[in-house]
């Protein structure tokens, strides 16, 4: 108990790190799902659907998959940076979510937040560096696989990461003027209140660059040039094989939920509720949420399930209404407010996300690159520099 | 020992053993990798000065767009091993030495300013500079500098442009 309290931040941080890091695998593997799931609607499809119930254990089972693959290392390829490359991607993608606050900073245990594992004042230029050092993951995977199509997936995602990461960076600039905070919860703080108070209102055109710059730079539909398959066979992990190319993929994954976590952090409040404090009915919100879900469940194990499958529907009903019974308890309940709006609107954007890719087309490699530079650079400077002057004038 | 002095070491270590390795990688892309494994581990040394925003700025700019470029270009022109030349009697008879001395002679004096003391009393200095500090005095008391610096680069840009296009 000693050491504990001796060490508090490192014992603190480091169960942090675990629990985060736990749930972050999870919520990748089940976005996966949750992913097909939706694209199959929209392309009016079941999806998985054989692997548990609703296709509940499909990730389990692809993972499994992965881990017992044939692991192929080409021949001619630079054995070193071939390994590096996909341990890059992966570990720089779930580092800059050790920045992100789930919640509010005054929920503490041993005098430590709860809610994010490192608490910097400048969280958000961190992320950014994190971020731009990222891009080695793909550029050296496509030049290390030593092989065509590689290299000219690898040669396009640089050159495309380096092209949108300046409009996302200069995009987010006027959400920066507004709150005077590089931390995360200055950031979020500045907009309490209510729905009103959103960096969203102000700064619409300099969120619309950063959610076009932001998919640009996650390489995803309509601008997943890199993987190309039409063209480019896989991009840059053509070559790869078993866990290693599950960790691309993962990476991918991963960089989705920053980018949404981002998005709601600068311009939709974090983890605000966006109702005013005085309607106290929102508390009970979560709970509601989770028993409505979980009656939702129970109707489906009772009529759609068949043998096997209801068993375990019958397990995902029982932990939605134990969890949704919890979130009521008194003393529970305002802890869990911050973490479940925060989810909720990651949640909603990676939706979004899902939709679009469902939906838009791929870009032509020139069209990305004439758009980006031409159009999106130019926007997001002139919101820069009128969210500047506004700011000026509104001061005086 | 505490946590920050052990942490200067290990990142001391990895700058100087990529530096090394930087000079006697014999790919080019090992090269890049090795600069950047020495940006970032300087990049830490600034933080564990206190240093946020130095540390921050060092990794997006060097580590994350300079060296991007780097790669890109060693990328594009697919450059193969470089071939090792035989030791000049020169580099060897008096340019191993008198390196060797150089270095001495800079860590002697490192060792004997209060840089030196700072450091070995465990990193985290008192003159640390807050990102508010820092962008004070760049667009206040050094805004001249500041400015023509950027028109410097801008007027740079230009030049490579003007000379890329008369080539073709």
């Amino acid at each position: 108990m000693d050491f504990i309290s001796d060490h508090a931040v490192l014992v603190v941080s480091l169960i942090k790190i675990a629990v985060l890091l736990f749930v972050v695998m999870t919520a990748l593997a089940y976005l996966t799902w949750f992913e097909r799931k939706v694209v199959a609607r929209i392309q009016s499809r079941w999806g998985p659907y054989y692997v548990g119930a609703h296709g509940l254990l499909q990730p389990l089972a692809d993972g499994l998959k992965f881990l017992f693959k044939e692991d192929v290392t080409p021949p001619s390829s630079d054995r070193f940076v071939y390994i590096l490359a996909p341990f890059l991607a992966l570990s720089l993608a779930l580092t800059t979510l050790a920045l992100i606050p789930f919640g509010p900073p005054g929920i503490q245990v041993f005098g430590q937040p709860v809610f994010v594992v490192a608490n910097s004042n400048i969280g958000l230029l961190f992320l950014f560096a994190i971020t731009s050092i990222g891009v080695y993951g793909v550029a050296l995977a496509g030049w290390s696989s030593n092989s065509k199509y590689p290299l000219l997936g690898g040669l396009r995602s640089s050159a495309q990461m380096i092209s949108y990461e300046v409009s996302l960076t200069l995009s987010v600039v006027g959400v920066l003027l507004l709150a005077g905070s590089f931390s995360f919860n200055g950031i979020i703080e500045h907009q309490g209140g209510n729905i009103g108070h959103w960096h969203v209102w102000p700064q619409i055109v300099g969120f619309l660059c950063y959610i076009t710059a932001a998919i640009a730079e996650t390489n995803r539909v309509p601008f997943d040039l890199p993987e190309a398959e039409t063209e480019l066979v896989a991009g840059f992990h053509t070559e790869y094989s078993s866990f290693k190319f599950a960790m691309f993929f993962m990476a991918e994954y991963a960089n989705m939920i920053t980018v949404s976590c981002l998005a709601t952090i600068l311009f939709f409040g974090g983890w605000l509720s966006p109702f005013p404090a005085s309607w106290t009915w929102q508390l009970f919100l979560p709970g509601a949420g989770l028993i409505a879900l979980g009656l939702y469940c129970l109707y489906d194990t009772v009529k759609e399930m068949r043998g096997i499958a209801q068993l375990q529907f019958a397990v995902v009903t029982l932990l939605c209404l134990g969890g949704g019974a919890i979130c009521l308890i008194p003393r529970v309940m305002p802890i869990v407010q911050g973490p479940f709006w925060f989810v909720t609107k990651v949640g909603l954007f990676i939706f979004v996300y899902v939709w679009i890719r469902g939906t838009l087309p791929r870009f032509r490699y020139d069209q990305l690159m004439s758009f980006g530079w031409k159009l999106l650079l130019p926007v997001s400077l002139a919101n820069l520099v009128g969210t500047a002057l506004a700011i000026l004038l509104v001061k005086r | 020992m505490t946590l920050p002095v052990i942490l200067f070491f290990i990142c001391g270590a990895f700058a100087v053993a990529g530096a090394i390795l930087l000079i006697l990688a014999r790919a080019p892309i090992h090269s890049a990798l090795a600069l950047i494994l020495v940006m970032v581990s300087l990049a830490i040394l600034y933080l564990l000065l206190g240093a946020e925003f130095i540390a921050a700025v060092q990794i997006i700019v060097y580590a994350g767009a300079i060296m991007v470029l780097f790669v890109f270009v060693i990328m594009l022109l697919n450059a193969g091993v470089e071939n090792r030349t035989n030791w000049s009697k020169m580099a060897k008879y008096a340019g191993l030495p008198l390196g060797i001395f150089l270095l001495l002679e800079i860590a002697h004096w490192v060792w004997r300013s209060s840089v030196g003391a700072r450091m070995a009393n465990g990193g985290a200095s008192q003159a640390a500079f807050s990102t508010r500090a820092l962008s004070m005095q760049l667009f206040q008391q050094y805004l001249f500098p500041f400015e023509a610096t950027s028109i410097l680069i801008l007027i740079a840009i230009l030049g490579a442009l003007v000379l890329a296009k008369r080539s073709e």
